[in-house]
């Protein structure tokens, strides 16, 4: 880990760069990674874990021996059953199933190591997205994806190390999903942005041609030289290098957001030009075009699946959304080599309740509260067994019976397929070292490929 | 992204053990078999730091005496390590003054003179004038400022500059800024919402305005941790105890109130431990702390001087508003009345009352009224305990405050018929014009007792649904504690600056020294426990500390006497001799080029362009920034201050928590959830983008090139290196200039100064 603590190894010299890149702990498979965070937890139970019991129980409230170690963020253990509509059916080689609102993810059925068996340790989406992104409930620790970084260094010259991508609605995670906590702030992964330059002042100002600010970035650089002649200080070095970069950065992001050169059989796959998965898709095309350019880890963020009320509507209309485009980056991937050196993640910061949110007084209109003691998640690609399904929940989604695995795991486990040793990935802080997985965390042998 | 740091140096310095790392192995190894966690014999359990430290002499007399262990003495090595465990860190020995007559420059020449190195010349007059104007005022000297200066070959002229920019209004605001970081002050409260905080920037101004008049840092503390329990506190007391009201909040639907309330108390018992003692207390939350003598009792007795403490805003009338208030205020009630009576509320807000208050006491009956009286539980501050209380003993702001909440926001409970049929939509809107043509009386934030006689717990591993014993209010059992019991926030405060309290002096001192170096004497001024790193110049951290206290506590004087020591006013160029010896610098054989804290490139760009609008003090604005910034941020809106004032320093930037403005993020500003003792300085290729294309930096751009042409053509690039870097330009660099120049005009060569290493550094 040379070079990455800045507060631990003395005397090194200035200018080190943190984002060359660096061999992890072992040898892996995974380099790069791809977060489909589905934030506002989509439901388990109308997706990806069928539970035709529930149909029984449907309307009635649970007997309190079964509800009495549960608590909810909005409804309360004595809140009726809701049941599921959904059909299911088992799809590829390895009979992976799931419900028909996500048939599109027919092709890669055999590719997806899907986890039932998912737990957290907050209901409530704030703590949950910081569990989930930076391994504790508490604000101030870093990211998952600015772990990343500092141990794996970024393989773009040109583009951030780390981005973030999102869609939908009511983003509430924010700063969960890029920030650095107490690593240093370049680490942080950059949200490009919806609308104008991806990345901030990244086009040259109104009225300035490209050859002038040419012309305006070498007459700095002159300067700066002359200048670290004066001095001898090799900080002005880093900050000619920083300035050299930042020029090449403007000419080369344009080419990044070139999706016309796309074949259209890629721009169909994707849906990137027809609603509803313009805006998704198109990020989703983003992420295999970011990683294959070296970006190490990008987040995928579609935020609209807090289903409270309107289950049936909401649901279906994130899934016509998502399912598509997920299903088109995974053979994306794997169709150019990629997938094997990708490690893609799919899931929500926990789950959603059997028990039915009746807030909304009409019974069409129900929908589910948070679940944190079980929900389901998947992993494809770089190191990661496809074509299993891994954990058991109890017959009424309650709880897991089998192979439980917290978010705390899940998070050893990317790390592991990294190249890393999640106890030891470690950055000295406030006189501790820590890690993103706090002080817990076992990798997950069973998702291992 | 290629992205470079400035690497600040550890201290290579190894003194006595650190218990952690050479002496916790060894009894690990050799006596924790029988006093350790399974077999405590005689008693003895020495598994935890705190157990251990406690039985440190006996541990170093019987191994010294070979008595223990039975097995056979310990080998010399392992005997030595435990020789130089003393029986507390050094941070809480009692501070040593060094004897005789000290000055920093001799105790700086000392340890050079261990390590045959000589301290580097004088900075030539105009860095040091540059440095001494950017370290005490934040502000770079204008030209004519520069030549003054110069001018003055008196032997004091330097001396005189310096109580010159010690007295300038614009001292408060540099230093300001550091002590903003420690009180992770912020315009916005964190959370899901993020909502404004719109009365926050009075705590900066207190804050500014004790700097400027130097108020003695043991009054300082006292009045941001206890100013409301003072006898007959004054507004500016109560303004200053909204130190602890910076804390983040979370009005996210579903959480528990008491939760909330917990985390606060963590954030406020970590944050006092950090800033004051420069111990990472927040450890012990959960465990006793591993390295440091802090078990987690003594963090809970910390977390009991919070435990009932409320959160209250007060009304505090700005110059003007009164006046105007009292005048209009009848009007306002008669017209609000009226507007509730016209929407005939009365009924439906009663029944609503009672829903919510059932929900309270009776949850999960009724789905939609359980989420009623969540919401409302969380939008309204204090409305638990408004909603207990019957109409006519509520303030008139707190039934407001609820009333406007169920205008706003009771579709839920009472149902979206009968909020429909009230055309309560309309109502809410009316009564928010009615609000905007007569605005509320300004606010300040504070905290003040409730007498709720709450007690506090251990919580076990940290857990705050887990209750264990019974704790009392108290310090650290570590350091000095006095004979009486402590009860109050206003008992913690003096005891922080009691002169027997080893750790407040040492850990301010150290942060005003880094603020004059880039680094402090403790280099983890965050953390001066075993994990920390050890003091370069431990008697100097000594000696400044016991001048401190003896001084009264005055901060001015401190920084006098160090900006006026030679070690201080050495040159920064890089010394090749030293790159082996001292690579890092921690002996101090030369000052240091660092790089400046965003708010200052800022500022400096814009008061070189002659922009800069130098109001002190007063609320806070919104630059310009570009479209989508606030879109990343869940509820607000950024309104772009239209006047002269967004032209104010950085300092005064509205800063949101979640979708802070970009400048500050790209250049280190931490973001203000947690308290902050020390930036760390990054060098990314998105700074260059920043100041190359924000509009911000191209306007000061044109409005320096305008400047730049107002002198004689002859003149010019004189001017203009004058006015950006306070010096004129070397040959080699007039050469370069005049190469730019035809093609690109002073525009150009303005944007390139602008963007100079050399002007974004106090060298």
């Amino acid at each position: 880990m040379g070079g990455l603590g800045l507060a631990g190894l003395p005397g090194l010299l200035a200018a080190e760069d943190p984002f060359t890149p660096k061999t992890p702990h072992f040898p892996a498979k995974a380099k790069n990674l791809i977060f489909l965070y589905m934030e506002g937890a989509p439901s388990q139970i109308d997706l990806l874990d069928p539970k035709p019991a529930l149909t029984k129980w449907h309307g009635q409230s649970l007997p309190p021996s079964m509800t009495k170690d549960f608590k909810f963020a909005f409804i309360k253990p004595n809140a009726k059953v809701l049941g599921c509509r959904r059909p299911f059916a088992k799809y590829g080689q390895s009979g992976a199933e799931f419900s028909d609102w996500i048939s599109a993810w027919k092709p890669i059925a055999d590719e997806m190591c899907i986890v039932r068996s998912m737990r957290t340790d907050a209901f409530n989406h704030q703590p949950a997205d910081l569990i989930l992104f930076t391994g504790h409930m508490l604000p101030g620790r870093p990211t998952l994806g600015s772990w990343v970084l500092y141990g794996l260094g970024s393989e773009s010259r040109n583009l951030p190390g780390f981005v973030v991508l999102s869609t939908g609605k009511n983003n509430m995670s924010q700063a969960a999903q890029w920030t650095s906590g107490f690593l240093p702030s370049s680490h942080q992964g950059v949200p490009f942005r919806r609308t104008g330059d991806p990345v901030l002042y990244l086009s040259t100002p109104k009225g300035i041609t490209a050859g002038e600010q040419a012309e305006d970035f070498q007459l700095v650089n002159e300067l700066n030289r002359a200048r670290l002649d004066t001095t001898g200080d090799r900080e002005i070095a880093s900050r000619i290098a920083s300035y050299e970069m930042a020029a090449r950065m403007q000419l080369s992001t344009p080419e990044l957001l070139e999706l016309g050169k796309e074949t259209a059989a890629t721009r169909a796959a994707y849906g990137v030009d027809q609603e509803p998965t313009k805006a998704f898709g198109t990020n989703c095309l983003m992420a295999r075009r970011l990683v294959e350019r070296g970006v190490r880890v990008v987040m995928v963020t579609h935020s609209s699946w807090d289903q409270h009320t309107e289950l049936e509507k909401d649901l279906k209309k994130n899934c016509d959304i998502t399912a598509g485009p997920v299903a088109a980056l995974i053979q994306d991937l794997k169709q150019r080599g990629m997938l094997d050196s990708t490690m893609v993640v799919w899931g929500g910061e926990f789950g959603r309740t059997p028990l039915g949110d009746f807030r909304n007084a009409e019974e069409a209109k129900a929908g589910r509260d948070h679940h944190a003691s079980c929900f389901t998640m998947w992993a494809a690609g770089g190191g990661i067994r496809g074509g299993v399904t891994i954990g058991k929940t109890d017959e009424l989604g309650m709880n897991v019976v089998e192979d439980p695995v917290h978010v705390n795991d899940l998070q050893a486990t990317i790390l592991h397929c990294l190249g890393f040793d999640h106890t030891r990935l470690t950055y000295r802080h406030m006189g501790r070292d820590f890690r993103l997985t706090d002080v817990r965390g076992e990798v997950v042998r069973k998702m291992l490929a | 992204m290629r992205i470079f740091l400035v690497v600040l140096f550890a201290a290579t310095v190894v003194t006595a053990a650190d218990f952690g790392r050479d002496v916790q192995p060894i009894l690990a190894r050799r006596c924790y078999g029988c006093h350790g966690p399974k077999v405590q014999m005689g008693k003895l359990r020495l598994d935890t730091a705190e157990a251990a430290q406690r039985a440190n002499r006996r541990i170093v007399e019987l191994t010294g005496a070979k008595k223990m262990p039975p097995t056979g003495p310990l080998p010399e090595a392992e005997l030595a390590v435990l020789r130089g465990w003393t029986e507390k860190p050094w941070a809480f020995q009692p501070i040593r003054r060094p004897a005789g007559a000290q000055t920093i420059d001799l105790l700086i020449a000392a340890e050079l003179g261990k390590h045959k190195i000589k301290p580097s010349p004088e900075a030539d007059r105009r860095t040091l004038a540059r440095r001494v104007y950017l370290d005490l005022t934040g502000l770079a000297p204008t030209p004519a400022e520069m030549d003054a200066f110069l001018a003055d070959r008196s032997a004091g002229a330097y001396e005189a500059l310096v109580e010159r920019l010690l007295a300038s209004p614009h001292y408060g605001e540099k230093w300001a800024r550091q002590w903003l970081d420690l009180a992770r002050y912020a315009d916005s409260e964190g959370g899901v919402q993020d909502y404004a905080r719109p009365a926050a920037w009075r705590y900066r101004d207190w804050v500014i305005g004790a700097l400027n008049a130097d108020m003695p840092f043991d009054q300082f503390t006292i009045e941001q941790l206890a100013g409301d329990l003072l006898p007959n506190a004054t507004l500016d007391q109560r303004i200053a105890a909204g130190f602890h009201r910076h804390t983040i909040t979370s009005r996210e639907g579903g959480v528990e109130l008491e939760r909330i309330r917990f985390e606060q108390l963590l954030d406020r018992t970590s944050t006092t431990a950090s800033v004051w003692l420069g111990l990472t207390a927040g450890c012990a939350q959960c465990h006793d702390h591993k390295y440091d003598p802090i078990p987690q009792r003594d963090f809970y007795s910390l977390m009991a001087f919070f435990e009932n403490t409320d959160e209250v805003d007060l009304d505090a009338p700005l110059p003007g508003e009164w006046g105007i208030y009292r005048q209009y205020e009848k009007e306002f009630r008669k017209q609000r009345t009226q507007l509730l009576e016209e929407y005939k509320i009365a009924g439906t807000l009663e029944y609503w009352e009672n829903g919510a208050r059932h929900a309270m006491a009776n949850p999960g009956l009724r789905p939609n009224w359980d989420v009623s009286y969540d919401s409302y539980s969380k939008l309204v501050d204090n409305g638990r305990r408004t909603l207990l209380k019957a109409p006519s003993e509520r303030t008139a702001r707190e039934q407001d405050a609820l009333v406007d909440y169920f205008v706003k926001s009771s579709a839920g409970g009472i149902g979206k018929t009968t909020y429909d049929a009230l055309k309560l939509k309309e109502l809410a809107e009316k009564l928010k014009k009615l609000d905007e043509k007569y605005p509320r009386l300004s606010t300040v934030m504070t905290l003040a007792e409730n007498g709720a006689g709450e007690r506090t717990h251990v919580r076990i591993r940290g857990n705050w649904t887990d209750k264990g014993a019974e704790v009392r209010p108290a310090v650290l059992a570590a350091l000095p504690r006095p004979a009486g019991e402590m009860r109050t926030r206003l008992d913690l405060a003096k005891w922080l600056v009691a002169p027997e309290n080893p750790l407040t002096a040492r850990v301010a001192m150290n942060r005003i020294w880094q603020e004059l170096f880039g680094r402090g004497l403790v280099r983890t001024s965050e953390d001066f426990g075993a994990q920390g790193e050890r003091p370069t110049h431990p008697e100097l951290l000594d000696w400044l500390a016991s001048e401190f206290q003896r001084g009264g506590w005055r901060m001015k004087p401190m920084v006098r006497r160090i900006v006026t020591s030679a070690t201080y006013k050495q040159a920064s160029t890089a010394r090749p001799d030293l790159q082996t010896i001292d690579p890092s610098n921690t002996l101090l054989a030369r000052q240091a080029r660092l790089r400046l804290p965003a708010e200052l490139i800022r500022d400096s760009a814009l008061r070189a362009s002659g922009l800069l609008n130098e109001t002190v003090g007063g609320e806070s604005m919104r630059p310009p920034q570009p479209d989508g910034v606030a879109d990343l941020q869940y509820s607000m809106k950024w309104e772009e201050t239209k006047d002269r004032a967004r032209y104010r320093r950085g300092l005064y930037i509205f800063l949101q928590r979640t979708a802070a403005y970009p400048l500050l993020m790209n250049f280190d500003v931490p973001d203000r959830t947690v308290s902050c003792a020390r930036r760390e300085t990054s060098n990314t290729p998105l700074q260059p983008l920043n100041l190359m294309n924000d509009p911000v930096f191209v306007e000061a751009a044109q409005a320096l090139a305008a400047r730049i042409e107002e002198a004689p053509e002859g003149q010019r690039l004189e001017r203009a290196f004058q006015l950006v870097l306070g010096r004129g330009p070397t040959p080699r660099e007039r050469d370069s200039v005049q190469g730019h120049l035809p093609r690109r005009g002073w525009f150009g060569v303005a944007r390139a100064l602008l963007n100079t290493d050399e002007f974004l550094t106090r060298e």
